[in-house]
């Protein structure tokens, strides 16, 4: 019988035993969880934030899935080291296990800098967590002003969550521009706009230079008040155990298209996993929820001796805000073709005769078709390009791909 | 989640297929949750879960092909999609309406009902029609329900 073991216990560990099991019913998998929650829906803390979700609703699996997987999980737990000559996990409390096989997916942290003063301010928190969508649920009130620091999807969603709960809210980032890694200058002018119709101020191009304990002191001068700092600058992949074992690491654990790590029956997948991007050709860590399913998946069956790859990662995100969504897929490379409305955007950039990516705001219909485009590397010359500048259709393909993507007729 | 060879899926021939829109309008009325056609559909604004697509030349209808390696069930943020005996589902009650979906779909097969709520086929066996009410209702049979080699 094999062991299994799996270091952290959200999307991509799922998705790992799920992998496993499809290939092993019978070997055994220990999974090792520094939160003490069963895996849930981390993009959803937001929308408990926001009274969208229910604790319950928010559970990614149904309450007899590790039951089901026959996985034992160890709440509460950390993984301290990897020996990968002796193939034991070291955890805390002297406690080490043995695997066969073992997958990283221990997801990333928050990424704090070393602000001057920050020790002073008594309420503030991250936004990764259930745990930190809790304490915040705890912290507020309609009386609290709230400062984000950080503009990125992470600090949005929070505003989002938050809007209509507390007093104010006010988003800083050092970046010039709202959702800087998904979004160009114009588009992210758009979504700011409808940000700030509905009252939540913005403060670029600045940062926080001091804190006092209700007081952020900007760089540009400017003074913010507020009762509670969220604090949503980045985040960095959980690598220091891989490393330490001598796995090569970049920004993440780099793997390849088996999601097997530098050192053997040793897999990574999810958020502290750096795979290659097909739309860019270059490895990246694509910390996204589909990709951790992709990717978790993948390691599963291959760390039980199936034989799966995933090839075909590529970064995208869909966001709303309020009504208005964001899609963006692949990479902004190339030649730009675009339509816009006064409330939307549909950017598609092309090069060496394929779809290479997009962003849409607001028109975010079947966006699904491009996505599939810029993965499959469709030729564009095989498609009526025409006819999807428009809109995304399956009309715009040959009569003989359409029959072979609707499997017969058509 | 279990393979899905010989599961009927919906298909369509767009030889035949005229272009009247008939299966949109039997969708939305099979899954109104009314008796009554007319109360279900006029002056209303339609949420279909299947669309007619083409040019000035042809036409067809597309709905979800429940694929046997759903992307969007593995790419739901909500865990709200979910394969049951080859059969892609939603949890309505589980979606927030993040279009996640929408983003990984290769077929457009996906969209939002009138709250936002994603909704997609579920080959009627969720509503009263019990059967595809896209296929019976089409007059050309243009939309056929049978068993054929899987999709990917």
């Amino acid at each position: 019988m094999k062991h299994y073991v799996i270091i952290g216990n959200g999307i991509a560990s799922a998705a790992c035993m799920e992998g496993i099991r499809s290939a092993d019913p019978c070997g055994s998998v220990t999974v090792i969880s520094e939160e003490r929650h069963p895996v849930y829906c981390r993009p959803l803390i937001s929308y408990y934030l926001q009274g969208k979700t229910t604790l319950e609703k928010m559970l990614y699996r149904d309450p007899d899935f590790y039951e089901r997987m026959d996985a034992n999980v160890l709440y509460g737990r950390k993984a301290l080291l990897i020996d990968p000559e002796n193939k034991l996990v070291q955890l805390d409390q002297d406690e080490s296990i043995p695997y066969d096989t073992l997958c990283i997916a221990s997801g990333s942290s928050p990424f704090v800098p070393p602000f001057e003063g920050l020790d002073k301010v008594k309420k503030k928190h991250s936004f990764m967590t259930l745990d930190d969508a809790l304490a915040i649920d705890r912290d507020i009130s309609s009386e609290t002003r709230v400062l984000i620091v950080g503009a990125g999807l992470i600090g949005l969603k929070c505003a989002e969550g938050l809007y209509g709960r507390v007093k104010s809210l006010t988003v800083c980032d050092l970046a010039p521009r709202i959702l800087s890694s998904i979004l160009d200058e114009e588009c992210a002018a758009l979504m700011q706009r409808h940000l700030e119709e509905k009252g939540i101020s913005f403060l670029l191009s600045d940062t926080a230079v001091r804190f006092e304990e209700n007081e952020a002191e900007m760089k540009s001068g400017v003074c913010v008040p507020f009762d509670l700092l969220i604090l949503a600058v980045g985040v960095r992949a959980n690598s220091g155990a891989a490393k330490d074992a001598g796995i090569d690491v970049n920004r993440g654990i780099l793997v390849n298209e088996f999601m097997e790590s530098s050192l053997p029956g040793i897999y990574a997948a999810g958020d502290c996993a750096e795979g290659m991007d097909i739309s860019e050709g270059r490895k990246k860590v694509l910390a996204i929820l589909p990709n951790a399913y992709f990717q978790g998946f993948t390691a599963g069956v291959n760390m039980a001796g199936g034989k799966k790859t995933f090839d075909q990662g590529i970064p995208m995100n869909s966001i709303g805000f309020f009504g208005l969504h964001a899609m963006t897929a692949g990479s902004c490379v190339g030649e730009l073709y675009e339509e816009k409305t006064a409330n939307s955007i549909r950017r598609l950039f092309t090069k060496d005769g394929l779809l290479k990516g997009y962003i849409l705001i607001g028109c975010e219909d079947r966006a699904g078709i491009y996505t599939a485009m810029i993965r499959e590397k469709t030729p564009l010359s095989s498609v009526n390009f025409e006819m999807l500048k428009k809109a995304a259709r399956t009309a715009a393909f040959s009569p003989q791909d359409r029959r072979k993507k609707f499997g017969g007729m058509v | 989640m279990r393979g899905n060879k010989d599961m009927k899926r919906v298909y369509v021939n767009e030889e035949w297929c005229l272009g009247c829109h008939l299966c949109e309008y039997n969708c939305a009325y099979a899954n109104s949750g009314l008796k009554d056609m007319v109360l279900a559909l006029k002056g209303k604004p339609l949420f279909p879960r299947i669309h007619i697509e083409g040019d000035e030349r042809i036409s067809y209808a597309v709905s979800c092909r429940h694929c046997s390696d759903p992307l969007c069930v593995k790419s739901c943020i909500a865990g709200a999609l979910y394969m049951e005996e080859g059969v892609i589902r939603i949890n309505q009650e589980r979606c927030i309406g993040c279009f996640t979906c929408v983003l990984v779909c290769p077929y457009g097969a996906l969209s939002p009902n009138a709250d936002g709520v994603m909704q997609k086929c579920e080959l009627c066996l969720q509503n009263s029609a019990g059967e595809p009410a896209c296929v019976k209702g089409c007059p050309n049979r243009a939309i056929v329900y049978e068993e054929r080699e899987a999709v990917k």
